[in-house]
């Protein structure tokens, strides 16, 4: 049986791990390829990797860490941030990334996902998409969660998975940084209407909070979140414990 | 000498960091005299299974490779690399495939229920036919998790499973006959379990 996947996040800027409450406020917290190797040990199923900053100051990634992280971790890896162009997804493909997680760049150029996914294929063709609730609707956010594009979320993730996104990782920035449990409103009305695996991401706090995804969500297939794994207040081996005690599989 | 087929197709960095990190020093390399000289071969490979194989054919490797495999040299394909080890695939047509493994590559959609997900992605447990454990997968325990990425796989090749993964279906995750061995998942990403596996085949006598 397919398990589902726990995977912690590395907001990376100037080289270093950053984690921040709704998206202000970072704070420094680690070295990417300490953390990477801890989370590996730890039983993490994948990494991803996101350069926070460079869809809002046009800065690439800093393909050094990627490809040091690549070398000594064995356990795909997602990378995003800054990812505009075919030429993006090479770059971080030929440093180790397996898939390449596309959320500005499409906003701005849905073709993007279209081209990349013809070229590399739909599995390495992440869309990650930040949604915030405006006006009795769940609205997409572009560069970092800052800008309201006017676009309805569900609609926009479903044309983005027609035009060949392989994977979708929902962040809500309502729950985002807050730590009450996972938007499971928001991921069910995206559960409703696609097939391809669904990432949750935003707003976990605790244990029980991934128990509760999996439990409430069924569509849902891996869970993603940052400080509170950076932070130590979960670990990962307790919470696969804990939640092959409440009879969902895991690595 | 281990040896990492280049034919144009897929990404070979993590595959080579994988076997660095378990002390080998591949060669990644489309020369068919340094393909001859090598102790062992890896058929890598992500895409589409005609672009791999035409890929193959125009280079010149597909002969190599044919010959070197007939001599008894070990080669492990991964992924789609297993997949173009056996006589025929069925993605988007029908292709010849390298014809090492008696059996056909067909698409899991229609085989699996349909609120299954596709292509098969993620961490799946490994199961073992009955009988004795082939030795390319000694080191792995009933039920360890691997990470596969696919929507193909291999049937009409019960004789050379070796491991199987339950989804919907089940479905082909390892082969073996003689000296040619597959895996459809990635060992190189596929933590300590994959790395054991690209151990026990780089360091064996098959």
């Amino acid at each position: 049986m397919i398990t589902k996947r726990i995977i912690p996040c590395l907001d990376v800027k100037n080289g270093r791990v950053v984690k921040g409450v709704n998206f202000e406020g970072l704070n420094d917290v680690s070295s990417p390829i300490e953390l990477a190797e801890y989370y590996t040990k730890s039983g993490a199923d994948e990494l991803v990797f996101y350069d926070i900053t460079a869809s809002a100051e046009g800065r690439g990634l800093f393909t050094d860490i990627l490809k040091e992280t690549a070398s000594r971790v064995f356990i795909p890896l997602t990378v995003g941030g800054g990812i505009n162009s075919l030429e993006d997804f090479d770059r971080v493909l030929k440093c180790g990334a397996d898939k390449v997680s596309v959320n500005s760049g499409a906003i701005r150029n849905p073709e993007l996902i279209r081209e990349a996914a013809l070229r590399y294929g739909s599995q390495c063709v992440v869309l990650s998409v930040d949604v915030k609730r405006v006006d009795g609707e769940f609205r997409v956010f572009g560069r970092g969660g800052r800008d309201d594009t006017g676009m309805e979320a569900i609609s926009w993730i479903k044309k983005c998975v027609d035009l060949g996104a392989g994977e979708i990782v929902v962040n809500s920035i309502d729950t985002d940084g807050v730590k009450g449990g996972f938007d499971l409103e928001m991921l069910q009305a995206v559960c409703d209407v696609v097939k391809v695996p669904v990432i949750a991401s935003g707003g976990a706090g605790k244990k029980e909070d991934f128990t509760e995804l999996f439990n409430a969500l069924p569509g849902v297939d891996a869970g993603l979140a940052a400080s509170i794994f950076h932070f130590g207040e979960v670990d990962i081996r307790d919470l696969k414990k804990d939640l092959r005690e409440n009879g969902i599989l895991v690595r | 000498m281990i040896a990492v087929i280049d034919y144009g197709v897929g990404n070979l960095f993590s595959l080579c960091r994988s076997l660095e990190a378990i002390g080998q020093e591949p060669v990644v390399t489309g020369d068919p005299e340094m393909l001859r000289k090598a102790d062992k071969l890896f058929l890598p490979g992500v895409g589409a299974f005609a672009d791999a194989r035409e890929k193959l054919r125009q280079s010149g490797l597909e002969e190599v490779i044919k010959e070197e495999v007939a001599k008894g040299k070990p080669i492990m394909g991964i992924c789609l690399g297993m997949q173009l080890l056996f006589e025929e695939s069925q993605e988007f047509g029908t292709w010849e495939g390298l014809g090492l493994i008696p059996g056909k590559v067909v698409t899991m959609e229609g085989v699996i229920p349909a609120h299954y997900k596709v292509p098969h992605i993620g961490w799946n447990q490994l199961h073992f036919p009955e009988g004795d454990r082939h030795p390319l997968l000694k080191t792995v325990e009933e039920g360890d998790c691997v990470y596969f990425v696919h929507t193909f796989y291999a049937t009409e090749c019960d004789d050379a499973v070796i491991a199987t993964a339950e989804y919907g279906a089940e479905l082909t995750a390892a082969v073996a006959k003689g000296n040619v061995m597959g895996c459809q998942f990635h060992p190189e990403k596929s933590g300590d379990v994959g790395l054991s596996i690209l151990r026990t085949f780089c360091e064996g006598d098959w």
